[in-house]
């Protein structure tokens, strides 16, 4: 493992994978050199990855056997093709096979991509499918969120079908971005420009508060390894149960809640009174101290 | 056509008892005199928290309905119109996302339990509206003059910076992008596209016969032509 303080919003898919895993136990699957890249994106005569913008494979974490997958944010934003869908959809079904400790995908991506859009959108929702596939099988999948491009469109809700998320302050997890939302509603309804508040509507702090991410770390690689760690520690105690009626109907419940409550709310900062003491600290307070103020509340 | 006039032709005209309130719309109907629930959206839906959450309570009132003992669990047939999600900064605020997957979760609950689940896309299915239910159906059906996409091609076109011709003249040669029903039916998308002719009932009967728990879109889009690469690609990963 690197011991390195590196940011896992700057490091590329490859570097996080490689962060996160025990030194030298990583094997992809359908690597660069077999060159499977996407002839749509060819057809328009858009760059190639020899990856098609996600690394699969097999590798050890903590001991522990796992599958992974890491999409590269800064290829065509991360976004899911016919071939970087397929991968992903692949590995699920792998994991049915192998039963590792747990399958983690390494989220960055804005959804469905738009030069093989109709592929993107079918392998979205078969990836939705294997997601709970595999769950059954009671294995965990685990969602780790925190790079540039954060987890939206069909990856947004692909995430939420996860085991567990992790996500970082810099993280974001939503269905429209705020760009096409601004686009097609006007820059009074969300102005994509200020940060501050597309951090307090999509970030990582609110996503926890709200109990959505269910871990905040720090962004640093070593952080999101320490929490990789503790989940598989977790689910070697604590066999995966599948929904059944009963946890599904206390979701709903939960959802329902959420929506008579902040009925109105358009900010986070909405949450934040509702949920903290001293609400307008909530931006200032470090991971830690946040997470502290958190538990305190529960 | 009113949509009165397409469920009498989905389900026969006096065997059906939907409520509509607002977008939202559930009920029973009869299919070769076996009872089905019938949920879905209606009037190209923007798919909001609150019709999410009505959505997902409907499934979960069919499957807790069907929980007796002995109680044979009924097909749940899917109406899909929906021009996508809702919009705002408020839905987005609230995690709409993870109301999906929870209608998704309901939904495939309603699988284990062994519901069948047929969609029929009536106006439009787009993209996240499309995924959060319509999509995750063991078989799923279009109504002719269904329209299906992610985006129409003067948006991809803004946002990908090919000129709109372009994608218009490629669109000839692959169906991998464009908007339709029919690319999505070669790709594997989608099951089956009716016509104006045909006998809806009929066809949404046999539908249910011939859905599958299993996902086969893959393969269908290897069968069809329009979706290679993708069968091919998992397996290489999957054996690995």
């Amino acid at each position: 493992m690197s011991g390195l303080q590196i940011s896992y919003f700057e490091a590329s898919a490859r570097k996080r994978l490689s962060g996160l895993v025990d030194t030298n136990s990583f094997t992809e699957y359908c690597p660069p050199e077999l060159r499977q890249t996407s002839p749509h994106l060819a057809l328009l005569g858009s760059p190639l990855a020899f990856d098609d913008g996600v690394v699969v494979g097999r590798a050890t974490l903590a001991g522990h056997s796992i599958l992974i997958a890491a999409q590269e944010g800064r290829f065509n934003g991360g976004s899911v093709g016919e071939i970087h869908g397929a991968k992903i959809c692949g590995l699920l079904d792998k994991a049915l096979v192998k039963k590792p400790a747990a399958v983690l995908l390494l989220v960055d991506s804005g959804g469905v991509r738009l030069h093989e859009a109709n592929a993107g959108l079918i392998a979205i929702s078969e990836i939705m499918r294997a997601v709970l596939r595999v769950q059954d099988a009671g294995i965990p999948v685990l969602a780790f969120v925190g790079g540039s491009c954060g987890a939206f469109g069909g990856m947004g809700i692909v995430t939420r079908l996860c085991t567990e998320i992790v996500m970082s302050e810099q993280g974001r997890l939503g269905l429209s971005g705020p760009e096409v939302i601004e686009t097609v509603k006007g820059v009074d309804e969300f102005d994509s420009r200020d940060r501050a508040l597309v951090w307090r509507i999509t970030g990582g702090k609110l996503r926890r508060a709200l109990g959505e991410a269910t871990l905040l770390v720090d962004d640093l690689i070593p952080a999101f390894r320490s929490a990789a760690e503790e989940l598989l520690k977790r689910y070697q105690a604590l066999p995966l149960i599948t929904d059944d009626l009963d946890t599904l109907t206390a979701v709903q419940t939960k959802l329902e809640n959420r929506n008579k409550r902040f009925a109105n709310a358009r900010d986070g900062r909405d949450i934040w009174q509702a949920t903290f003491a001293d609400a307008s600290r909530v931006p200032d307070l470090t991971v830690s101290e946040f997470n502290h103020q958190l538990g305190a509340l529960s | 056509m009113s949509e009165q006039t397409v469920y009498d032709r989905l389900f026969g005209t006096g065997n059906h008892a939907l409520i509509f309130a607002g977008l939202f719309m559930h009920g029973w109907a009869q299919i070769g005199g076996q009872r089905v629930a019938v949920i879905g959206t209606t009037d190209h839906a923007a798919i909001d928290v609150t019709l999410s959450l009505q959505i997902s309570e409907a499934i979960l009132n069919v499957v807790r309905k069907n929980s007796a003992p002995n109680t044979p669990p009924c097909p749940i047939v899917f109406i899909a119109d929906t021009q996508g999600q809702a919009l705002s900064r408020h839905e987005e605020l609230l995690g709409l996302n993870g109301y999906f997957s929870h209608i998704v979760r309901c939904v495939d609950l309603a699988r284990r339990r062994g519901h069948r689940l047929v969609t029929v896309i009536c106006g439009e299915a787009v993209s996240g509206g499309f995924l959060a239910y319509g999509m995750m159906a063991d078989r799923i059906c279009a109504l002719p003059e269904a329209q299906v996409r992610v985006m129409d091609l003067r948006a991809m076109s803004r946002v990908t910076k090919i000129s709109h011709e372009r994608l218009a003249e490629l669109s000839q040669q692959s169906p991998v992008f464009a908007p339709g029903a029919e690319n999505y039916w070669r790709m594997g998308g989608i099951h089956e596209i009716w016509t104006a002719e045909d006998n809806w009932s009929t066809r949404l009967a046999s539908a249910l016969e011939l859905a599958k728990i299993s996902d086969d879109r893959a393969e269908i889009g290897v069968e069809r032509g329009g979706r290679q690469l993708a069968a091919t690609t998992a397996v290489i990963v999957a054996n690995a």
